[in-house]
C-alpha cells in the first residue's frame, strides 16, 4: 500500500462563487444594481422593502424584487403592491438564497430595464452570509425590538455587510432601545459601516437611505 | 445549518477527483475553515458520517483546521490576528479596522488516498484471471 497527499486547495462553496461572478457580470452589463437584504424573521425586511420599492417608483425607477422563503408568496403578494415586478423564490427547508436559485428566477427579466434589483434573503443570520448572489450591496438588518447586542452574536454576517439598516426606530423608545449601544456594536464589529436608522411606517430615515441608494448606483462602475 | 449542504459539496469534489486515482480509498480529508466562515465545526463533523455513506470516502476522516481572522491594520501598516471576533480591532493600537485579510475560508486543503501497489494490483489481477 502507498499513501499519498492529493493537495486540492480550493474554495467548498466555489461551484456557488463562480455562478455569483457570472451574476455579477450580468447585473453590471444590465447596469442594474443589485443588493442583498439580510436578517433575522421578523426585522421587517419586507415591509422596509415595500416602502422603499414605492418611494422608488415615485422618483420614476425602475425597481424589481426577489424574495426568499421557506414557503408561502405572502411577502412576494405584500412587495407586488408597489407595482413593481416581484418574484418569490420557496426554498422549501434550504436556509438560505444561493447563485443558481437567483439565476433561475431571473429568467424573463430584462435586467437593462432595471435601476435597481433588490434581494431579500431567507430571515436568517447566519448560513446567508456564506452565499455569494453577485450583490453590490449586502445589507445587514436589525430592528429595535431585537437586541443592541445582535451585531455581536452574529458577527460573520455584520461584518460581511456593506450597509446595516436599523428598522422600527418609531417604537424604539417603548421598547428601550439603547440607540448608542447598538451604533456601538455595530462599528465594533464593522468598523466604519453606513448605517441607517430607520421607520417604514413613519418614514423616518428614509430620505438618506434613498439618498445612498442613488449615489451607490451612480458609482457602481 | 447549511453544514450538511456544505459537506456534501465536499464530497461530491472529492469524488470528482478521485477519478484519477481508480482503486485508491480515501483516508482523511482536510479542510481549512476561517473563524468567520459561519459554520460549526461540530456539525460538520456529525454531518461527515451521514454525507460519505455509499460514496467512495464511507469510513474516511474529516480534519477541519480552522484559521484565525487576520485584519490589516492602516496605522500600524501591518497584518494583525484578532483574537475574538467580537471587536474588530488591531490589538497593537487599539484602533478600529475593517480591512479582512484572512478568515472567510471554507476551502478543501487535500485529501489523503491509500492506494495499492503495481505490484499488488498486478498480482490481483492475475489472481483474478485464474478465477
Amino acid at each position: 500500500m502507498t499513501t499519498r497527499i492529493v493537495e486540492l486547495r480550493r474554495g467548498i462553496l466555489k461551484k456557488n462563487d463562480e455562478l455569483a461572478a457570472g451574476l455579477r457580470e450580468r447585473y453590471a452589463a444590465g447596469g442594474v444594481l443589485v443588493l442583498n437584504l439580510v436578517s433575522s424573521p421578523g426585522t421587517g425586511k419586507t415591509a422596509f422593502l415595500e416602502r422603499t420599492l414605492r418611494e422608488l417608483r415615485e422618483r420614476g425607477s425602475k425597481v424589481a424584487a426577489l424574495v426568499g422563503d421557506l414557503e408561502t408568496d405572502n411577502d412576494a403578494r405584500r412587495l407586488a403592491a408597489s407595482g413593481a415586478p416581484v418574484r418569490q423564490i420557496n426554498t422549501h427547508g434550504i436556509c438560505h438564497l444561493d447563485a443558481e436559485m437567483i439565476s433561475k428566477h431571473l429568467d424573463g427579466w430584462e435586467l437593462a430595464n432595471l435601476d435597481y434589483l433588490f434581494i431579500e434573503n431567507v430571515g436568517n443570520l447566519v448560513c446567508p452570509s456564506s452565499y455569494d448572489l453577485g450583490e453590490k450591496i449586502r445589507v445587514a438588518l436589525l430592528s429595535v425590538t431585537e437586541g443592541e447586542d445582535k451585531p455581536l452574536k452574529y458577527p460573520t454576517l455584520f461584518n460581511s455587510a456593506d450597509a446595516a439598516v436599523i428598522t422600527k426606530m418609531d417604537i424604539a423608545e417603548p421598547c428601550g432601545f439603547d440607540r448608542e449601544l447598538a451604533l456601538k456594536n455595530i462599528n465594533e464589529i464593522r468598523p466604519g459601516i453606513r448605517i441607517f436608522e430607520t421607520s417604514a411606517k413613519t418614514g423616518s430615515g428614509m430620505q438618506e437611505w434613498l439618498g445612498y441608494l442613488s449615489e451607490a448606483r451612480v458609482q457602481k462602475g | 445549518m447549511h453544514e450538511l449542504s456544505i459537506v456534501s459539496s465536499v464530497v461530491e469534489t472529492v469524488q470528482e477527483s478521485l477519478a484519477n486515482y481508480p482503486g485508491a480509498r480515501v483516508v482523511e480529508v482536510r479542510l481549512k475553515v476561517g473563524a468567520l466562515a459561519s459554520v460549526v465545526v461540530d456539525s460538520l463533523e456529525f454531518c461527515w458520517g451521514i454525507a460519505t455513506e455509499d460514496t467512495p470516502l464511507v469510513g474516511s476522516r474529516l480534519v477541519v483546521v480552522t484559521v484565525p481572522v487576520v485584519m490589516h491594520c492602516a496605522d500600524c501598516d501591518a497584518d494583525v490576528e484578532i483574537e475574538s471576533v467580537q471587536s474588530f480591532r488591531c490589538p497593537l493600537c487599539d484602533e478600529p479596522c475593517g480591512d479582512l485579510r484572512q478568515g472567510r475560508e471554507l476551502d478543501i486543503e487535500s485529501f489523503e488516498i491509500e492506494e495499492a501497489d503495481e505490484a499488488e494490483t498486478a498480482a490481483k489481477s492475475e489472481i483474478g484471471v485464474k478465477a
